[in-house]
């Protein structure tokens, strides 16, 4: 199934998560991710859904979405040109020998090391899901104690 | 002035007269002020009963339902009510008191997040925590609930919003305007559907419920008359035109009317109005008429290519629809020529008949032909769930307008008595008629006391066979007649029930006594029951066997004793 990226913009009220995460939970549809924030407009919040489907039930979930009250734009921006963002923190077991291999890894990937234990190191990267991914396979070797990571945030390039 | 009575002006200034409600401890203050306005309430004895009666009166009336609850239990009663209206696109606006604030999320007596259970059930809701988002949240909601698609909304006012005060003087409603359904090219389209149209042999007009809620009797009844083409309806679209001689074929579906059903599965267009193809009409959605061209008008654009597949999706309510189609037909003078669909149509409705076998025994078809041919002044008919509705969608004839009304797409047993108080209520100085069973009349049957008290001209054909008759059918033909739980084997007396409520009541043991007890009852004022001692066995045919196409019904053809299965 092919997974489909949808920016819905929703008025910034109480309860408006609930309502479209409980959408998808009563049609029988599955959200891979979903990740809220308020945009540059106070009283307006952006969620980037990520959404499996066929073009079936992408149909029904942009449309069942639309009728929610709070709902204000919903764009699927699977298909175009846009810049796509995870966060990840993983904290990775790292002794002495370990530590120095580790640091060139993150250098190539261009990642930070933001706290430094005894044992383990925490880093810190953000990217698309591709690198994200290579980024925690590069490091499954070395010991993985500790993963989180977000939901993906997309923007379409150029004006539009 | 306090939220309280920020509320209650706020649904005299919309023309709410009529309200039914149960009180409770977070809604004191409420009910307080609402004693003091002109608004009438109307006590239930569950809430349950008030849910389903603000139901019955907006599908009677075609205003708004609104019904008051307590928090807690109070709010939770209402729930099955909540998705009875919402699947049947009921406009509803429900108001429960919450604890106040402060005390929420803290387990408080009589606390529970109804906005939470109600989430999947409402077309939105609300839960005002302050005072000042009230206004604005009552507009709104007011409008939501009627839009569109209607549907019921539901506003949790915590205590202290009730009893805080401010200054509303000043406040300004957002006239904001909401996501408008329609969408362009609806002319563009029409030329295509009138293109599709004129080509067709056997073009066929299904009518669902929208058709009522667009209010569209008018012109639906001058598009056929214009076009000729033949009208089969679903449940809930029952009645938008007259189902005698040369009207509607009836309805179709898993229960629908011999003729209806051959017709759907024949025709080669099929104008489907304000209906949601539910699987009870369309058996397995993926096989439903494969090599039929169907154009869905729906005011809902998340309702098109949701059950099945269209080739001509229209989003547009079924008043404006018919009117612009209407309009394009007249003038390019588009005559159509259906003798031969029409000579086979009606060759079906000879060859099958709706019957139903005879014998010494009352059968609840009788009845209802029975009460259809004495009670001439178009009564409102409503009904609750089961064999008994289905008998009535089957033998029936509705007349009038909002006229019939029913659990079409919940299936609410209880619905009925409860719904048909409040269709009296909506409509004074008409007449309902209410048929029910054994099952559903025990589910709500404390309203009786409401009737009683109102003296509501409600005759309640009370349909007893001793157990749950669709239950049993399927156990019949699915389960090898092993009738598990479904068979009543106590029960209280009905007629001294009735009559312990003040509601006069008579009984028909025989077929005979049908005809001077029905005329009875029809002639006394206020409210009545009649209970019917019917034949247990009877079963609701033709029926469709879930899952199967149109024109595999199983029934009784052709004068043989047997069921078989036509086609």
């Amino acid at each position: 199934m092919v997974k489909h990226t949808l920016a819905v913009l929703v008025e910034n009220r109480p309860g408006v998560l609930s309502h479209v995460a409980g959408l998808f939970a009563r049609r029988g549809y599955n959200i891979e991710s979903l990740v809220v924030g308020e945009t540059e407009d106070q009283g307006v919040s952006r969620m980037t859904l990520v959404v499996a489907g066929d073009e079936r039930v992408i149909e029904q979930v942009t449309k069942q979405l639309n009728k929610q009250v709070e709902v204000i734009k919903i764009q699927d921006i699977t298909n175009e040109e846009t810049v796509d963002r995870q966060m990840l923190l993983i904290k990775v077991s790292a002794d002495q020998a370990a530590r120095q291999e580790i640091l060139q890894l993150m250098e190539i990937f261009r990642c930070r090391i933001v706290d430094i234990g005894r044992r383990s190191l925490i880093i810190e990267a953000t990217g698309d899901e591709g690198k994200i991914e290579a980024i925690v396979q590069s490091l499954r070797p070395f010991g993985i104690k500790e993963l989180v990571r977000t939901g993906k945030v997309s923007m379409v390039r150029g004006v539009k | 002035m306090n939220g309280a009575e920020y509320i209650v002006r706020f649904l005299e200034k919309k023309g709410v007269d009529l309200v039914f409600g149960y009180p409770g401890g977070a809604v004191l203050f409420l009910y307080d002020v609402l004693g003091r306005s002109s608004i009438q309430h109307i006590l239930t004895r569950h809430e349950q009963g008030a849910i389903h009666a603000a139901d019955g009166y907006a599908r009677a009336t075609g205003k708004t339902g609104v019904c008051l609850a307590t928090s807690g239990p109070g709010a939770t009663n209402l729930v099955t009510g909540i998705a009875n209206a919402n699947l049947d696109s009921v406009p509803i606006l429900a108001i429960t008191g919450q604890v106040g604030v402060e005390s929420i999320g803290r387990d408080s007596f009589q606390e529970a997040d109804i906005v939470g259970i109600t989430m999947p059930i409402t077309k939105h809701n609300y839960l005002v925590k302050e005072l000042d988002n009230l206004p604005e949240a009552l507009e709104e909601a007011w409008q939501v609930a009627r839009e569109g698609r209607p549907g019921p909304v539901l506003m949790d006012i915590p205590k202290n919003v009730f009893t805080g005060t401010a200054d509303f003087s000043e406040v300004v409603l957002s006239t904001r305007k909401h996501k408008i359904p329609f969408k362009n090219g609806l002319a563009r389209q029409l030329g295509r559907i009138t293109e599709v149209l004129k080509k067709a042999q056997k073009p066929l007009l299904f009518a669902g419920g929208g058709v009522v809620s667009a209010g569209a009797w008018e012109e639906l009844e001058d598009f056929t008359k214009y076009t000729g083409i033949p009208v089969v309806t679903s449940l809930m679209g029952k009645g938008v035109i007259p189902e005698e001689e040369g009207g509607s074929l009836g309805m179709i579906g898993m229960h629908g009317k011999p003729a209806a059903n051959l017709a759907l599965s024949q025709c080669d267009v099929l104008l489907a109005l304000g209906t949601r193809f539910s699987d009870r009409v369309t058996g397995n959605p993926q096989h439903f008429l494969a090599d039929t061209c169907i154009i869905h008008v729906d005011i809902d654009p998340a309702e098109l290519f949701k059950n099945v597949r269209v080739e001509f999706p229209v989003v547009s309510d079924a008043k404006k629809f018919l009117q612009m189609l209407l309009q394009v037909l007249r003038e390019e003078k588009v005559s159509f020529a259906l003798e031969p669909w029409l000579d086979q149509i009606k060759a079906w409705a000879k060859e099958y008949p709706l019957t139903f076998s005879q014998n010494s025994l009352l059968k609840p078809q009788a009845v209802m032909r029975e009460v259809a041919r004495q009670a001439v002044n178009q009564p409102i008919v409503v009904t609750d769930v089961g064999q008994h509705q289905m008998f009535v969608a089957q033998h029936y004839p509705v007349q009038g307008r909002r006229n019939f009304i029913t659990s079409g797409g919940l299936g609410t047993m209880g619905f009925g008595l409860p719904a048909a108080m409040g269709a009296a209520l909506g409509r004074p100085g008409e007449t309902v008629i209410l048929f029910t069973g054994d099952g559903g009349f025990q589910m709500t049957v404390q309203e009786l006391a409401v009737m009683a008290e109102y003296q509501l001209p409600v005759k309640i054909f009370l349909i007893n066979n001793s157990c749950l008759g669709m239950v049993r059918q399927w156990q019949e033909l699915f389960f090898n007649g092993h009738y598990a739980h479904s068979l009543f084997t106590g029960g209280p007396d009905f007629i001294k029930l009735a009559e312990a409520y003040g509601v006069k009541a008579w009984q028909i043991r025989k077929p005979e006594e049908t005809k001077e007890i029905v005329s009875k009852a029809l002639q006394h004022t206020g409210p009545v029951v009649v209970e019917c001692l019917v034949d247990a066995g009877e079963n609701v045919l033709p029926m469709v066997p879930p899952g199967g196409k149109p024109s595999e019904m199983l029934g009784r053809w052709h004068g043989e004793a047997h069921i078989s299965r036509l086609s």
